[in-house]
C-alpha cells in the first residue's frame, strides 16, 4: 500500500523529467529543415513493428501480475520470462536503429534532430533497461521460490512502473514517428 | 491512546547493522530521521559559511571604484560558487533538516517511511555540495552564475571543468532531493498517528506536503537540462549551441521552469514554521488556518505559471509577456493572505516576544519589502528598465535572506531546545537579532538604489560614478558585520550545547506533538501520543477545560 503510493509519486517525477525532454524535441521540431531531416532519416516501419514488441510485454506483465493473485507461480514465471524476452527484442531493435542511423553520419553531434532525438529515444531506453533489471530479479525471486505465498505488493508496484515505461514510449512514438508523417 | 506503527520491522539486518554507541560512525551509518535531520543542519552551516566567505570577498573587490583586488575570472567563479552553494547546499539542506527533524515528531511517527532512503538523500547532498568545491581543486569552479545560461556555460566560453562539476554535482543533490521528497508525502500521508486527520494535521507539515509535491514536479525540469548541458559539453551535442541549431532560449526556458517554483520550494516550508511560532507566541489559535492551506496550494500552482517574468529581456513578444506579467501579479495574493493571517493571529494576543518571535516579526517587514519589490519586475517596462542590475541583487536577497534565512533562524531558535536539549543564551541572541537585522538592511537597502543608478550585477568593477562608491562602502560594511553576526550565531549555538540550561520538555508552552516528548527525544520516538482532537492537540491535553 504505502509502497504502491512510493512507486506512483517516483513515475509522476519521472513524467516530468520526459515531459521536459519531449518539449525540447518539440521546440526543435518547430525549426524549418528539422523535419526533412526527420523523415529521411527514421523507418516507421520497422520502428513500429519493434514498438508492438514493447506494447506487448505490457500485457504479458498483466498475465504475469494476474497469475501471481490466482496464486499460479508456475504461469506467475512463464509470463514474467516472457516480459523480459519481449523487452530485450525491443532494446534490439533500438540498437539496431542507432547502429543504422550513426552508419549514415546520423549522430548526436550532427543537428539539432540528432541530438534531440538521441537523448528522448536513449533516455527511455535507459528506463527499459532499468526495468528488465528489475523483472529479471523479480524472475529470479520467483524461481528461488519468493512468491509461493501471496501478500506481496513487489509485483504490482514494478508494474507500475513497466506500464509506465510502455506509456512514454506511446508518446515518444507518436511524437517522433508519427507525427511528421502526418503533418507535414 | 493508540498504539503507534513502526515503519519498519526492529529487527537489524544481520551484518549490517551497527550497535549504538559508536561515535562518529553511529552518525555515519545513522537511519535515525533525528540524527539525518541534524546532519542536514549542520552540513547548511558548513556551506553557509564557504558561500559566506566567497561573498564577503566580491564585496571586497566591490568596496571601492576601479578596484583590482580579484582578478574577473575568480570573480566570476566566485559569485557562481556563492549563488549555487547558497541555494542548492545551504537553503535546502537547511529546510530539509527541519523537514526531516520535524515531519516524523509532528505527526506522532518513529521515523519516516524510508529511513534508509532518508540516509540515502542526505548522503547524495552531502557527496554533491562535496563535488561542488572539488571543481576549485580540478582546474576551476562554475563560472556563468548560479543560473548557468547559455551560451556562456557552452564549452567556447567555459572551458574549465567548473560547468561540468556544476551538472554532475546538482544532478546528484536533485536525485536526492525528489527522492526525499517522495519520501516525505508517504511518511505525511501514511504514518500519522491514528486519530490525526488530515484537517488537524499542523500547519508546518501541511506546507511540507504541498511542498514535497512542487519539488517532484519542478525538479525534474532542472535535471533534464543538467543532463542535455552534459550531452553538449561532453558529447558535442547541440542542444544550447546556436552554431549547430540550438537555442540558448531552450535553456532559459528549462532551468526557470524549474528555478522560478525554487523559489517557492524555498519559501513554503519557511510559511509553515511562521504559522507554527506565531499562534504559540501570540497565545492564540493560528487565524484561517484553512486559508494557510489554500492559499499554500495557490501558490504551488500558480508558481508553474510565471516563469516567464524571468525572460521579459529575451523578447519574446507582447503577448507572453502580458500573460505572464498578469499571472506574476496574481501569485502575490495567496502570499498576501497569509501576511494578513498571521498579522490577525498577533492581534489581540498575549504577544511574547522570544527571539523566534522577533524574527518572526522582523520577517513580516523585511519579506514585504522583498514582496513589493518583485511585484515591480512584473510591470514589464520596469523590468526591462532594471533587469541585470543591483535592484534585483536587493529584491532576491530581501525574499532569500528576509523570508527564508529570518524563517530559518526563527526555526532554529524556536525548535533547539527540543533538537539539543539545552536553551541559547536569551540576552546573546537577542545581540544577535539586532546585529543581524541592521547588518542585513544596511547591505541590501542601498542595493536598490544602486540598481536604479544604473549599476549592473556580475562586473568585477565599476567606473567611478557620483554615489556609487559611497553606497557599495556601506554595502559592503553590512556584508561583513553579518559575517561576523553569523560568527555570533555559531559562538551561541556550539556553547549553548556545551553548557546551556537544560531544557523542559516544553518550553514555549506550545501545542502541537512535539513537544510532548523528551527534550532532546529519545531514539524511539514515541511510546504512547496523546489524543488528536484538533489542531492543538497538546494545549487540549493540558488544558482539557478550555480545549479547542
Amino acid at each position: 500500500m504505502d509502497n504502491k503510493l512510493m512507486i506512483k509519486l517516483i513515475v509522476g517525477t519521472e513524467a516530468m523529467f520526459f515531459l521536459a525532454l519531449i518539449m525540447a524535441f518539440v521546440y526543435f521540431s518547430l525549426v524549418p529543415g528539422f523535419r526533412t531531416h526527420q523523415l529521411v532519416s527514421l523507418d516507421i516501419k520497422s520502428t513500429g513493428v519493434f514498438s508492438l514488441f514493447l506494447f506487448s510485454s505490457s500485457f504479458t506483465y498483466w498475465r504475469a501480475e494476474e497469475n501471481f493473485r490466482k496464486g499460479d507461480v508456475k504461469h506467475l514465471k512463464v509470463w514474467l520470462l516472457l516480459t523480459i524476452l519481449l523487452g530485450v527484442i525491443f532494446l534490439f531493435g533500438q540498437g539496431k536503429e542507432y547502429y543504422d542511423l550513426l552508419n549514415h553520419q546520423v549522430t548526436i553531434s550532427s543537428s539539432t534532430f540528432g541530438t534531440s532525438f538521441f537523448t528522448l529515444t536513449g533516455f527511455h531506453g535507459l528506463h527499459v533497461l532499468i526495468g528488465l533489471i528489475v523483472i529479471a530479479v523479480l524472475t529470479c525471486l520467483a524461481f528461488l521460490g519468493d512468491y509461493d505465498q501471496p501478500g506481496s505488493s513487489l509485483i504490482s508496484m514494478v508494474g507500475i512502473y513497466w506500464h509506465f515505461v510502455d506509456i512514454v514510449w506511446v508518446f515518444v512514438f507518436l511524437i517522433v514517428y508519427v507525427l511528421p508523417f502526418i503533418v507535414r | 491512546m493508540k498504539a503507534i506503527r513502526l515503519p519498519e520491522s526492529e529487527k537489524p539486518i544481520p551484518g549490517l547493522s551497527v550497535s549504538t554507541n559508536q561515535g562518529l560512525l553511529q552518525w555515519i551509518s545513522s537511519v535515525d530521521h533525528k540524527q539525518i535531520g541534524i546532519m542536514y543542519l549542520w552540513l547548511s552551516v558548513l556551506f553557509l559559511v564557504m558561500g559566506g566567505c566567497e561573498i564577503l570577498l566580491v564585496r571586497l573587490q566591490l568596496v571601492v571604484p576601479n578596484n583590482d583586488f580579484l582578478d574577473p575570472e575568480v570573480f566570476n567563479q566566485l559569485f557562481t560558487m556563492h549563488g549555487t552553494t547558497m541555494i542548492f547546499f545551504v537553503a535546502m539542506p537547511a529546510i530539509f533538516g527541519f523537514n526531516t527533524y520535524l515531519v516524523p515528531l509532528m505527526i506522532g511517527a518513529n521515523d519516516m517511511a524510508y529511513p534508509r532512503l532518508n540516509a540515502f538523500s542526505f548522503w547524495l547532498t552531502f557527496f554533491g555540495g562535496l563535488m561542488l568545491y572539488f571543481s576549485f581543486l580540478a582546474g576551476g569552479a562554475p563560472d556563468a552564475g548560479w543560473f548557468n545560461y547559455a551560451p556562456l556555460n557552452q564549452y567556447n566560453y567555459s572551458s574549465s571543468p567548473g560547468i561540468d562539476y556544476y551538472c554532475s554535482s546538482l544532478l546528484i543533490a536533485g536525485i536526492g532531493t525528489v527522492s526525499a521528497s517522495a519520501n516525505f508525502i508517504v511518511t505525511i500521508l501514511k504514518y500519522r498517528v491514528g486519530t490525526m486527520s488530515l484537517k488537524h494535521m499542523p500547519l508546518f507539515v501541511w506546507m511540507v506536503l504541498i511542498n514535497s509535491f512542487l519539488i517532484l514536479a519542478a525538479f525534474p525540469a532542472l535535471n533534464a537540462a543538467l543532463a542535455m548541458l552534459l550531452l553538449d559539453r561532453q558529447l558535442h551535442a547541440h542542444f544550447f549551441t546556436a552554431i549547430g541549431g540550438g537555442s540558448a532560449i531552450l535553456w532559459q526556458h528549462l532551468f526557470w521552469l524549474f528555478g522560478h517554483p525554487e523559489v517557492y520550494i524555498v519559501i513554503l516550508p519557511i510559511f509553515g514554521i511562521f504559522s507554527e511560532i506565531f499562534p504559540v507566541y501570540s497565545r492564540k489559535p493560528i487565524f484561517g488556518y484553512n486559508f494557510i492551506i489554500g492559499s499554500g496550494m495557490a501558490i504551488a500552482l500558480l508558481a508553474f505559471g510565471v516563469w516567464i517574468h524571468h525572460m521579459f529581456a529575451t523578447g519574446l513578444g507582447n503577448t507572453v509577456n502580458g500573460f505572464f506579467a498578469a499571472s506574476s501579479m496574481l501569485i502575490g495574493i495567496p502570499t498576501g493572505v497569509k501576511i494578513f493571517n498571521w498579522l490577525a493571529t498577533m492581534y489581540g494576543g498575549a504577544i511574547r516576544f522570544k527571539v523566534a518571535m522577533m524574527f518572526a516579526v522582523a520577517f513580516l517587514v523585511e519579506f514585504t519589502i522583498g514582496g513589493l519589490s518583485g511585484i515591480s519586475f512584473a510591470i514589464i517596462p520596469i523590468d526591462w528598465q532594471l533587469t541585470d542590475t543591483y535592484y534585483v541583487v536587493a529584491h532576491l536577497h530581501y525574499v532569500f535572506i528576509g523570508g527564508t534565512l529570518f524563517g530559518l533562524l526563527s526555526g532554529l531558535f524556536y525548535w533547539f531546545p527540543k533538537i539539543s536539549g539545552r536553551i541559547p543564551d536569551e540576552r546573546l541572541s537577542k545581540w544577535f537579532f539586532w546585529l543581524f537585522v541592521i547588518s542585513f538592511n544596511l547591505t541590501f537597502l542601498v542595493q536598490h538604489a544602486l540598481g536604479a543608478m544604473g549599476m549592473a550585477r556580475r562586473v568585477y568593477t565599476y567606473p567611478d560614478f557620483a554615489g556609487w562608491g559611497t553606497l557599495n562602502l556601506i554595502s559592503t560594511t553590512g556584508g561583513f558585520l553579518m559575517g561576523i553576526s553569523i560568527g555570533l550565531l555559531v559562538y551561541i549555538l556550539v556553547k549553548a550545547i556545551r553548557k546551556g540550561v537544560q531544557a523542559p520538555a516544553d518550553p514555549w508552552d506550545a501545542s502541537t506533538l512535539e513537544w510532548t516528548t523528551s527534550s532532546p527525544p529519545e531514539l524511539k520516538n514515541f511510546d504512547q501520543v496523546i489524543p488528536v482532537n484538533s489542531t492543538r492537540p497538546f494545549r487540549d491535553f493540558k488544558r482539557p477545560d478550555d480545549a479547542d
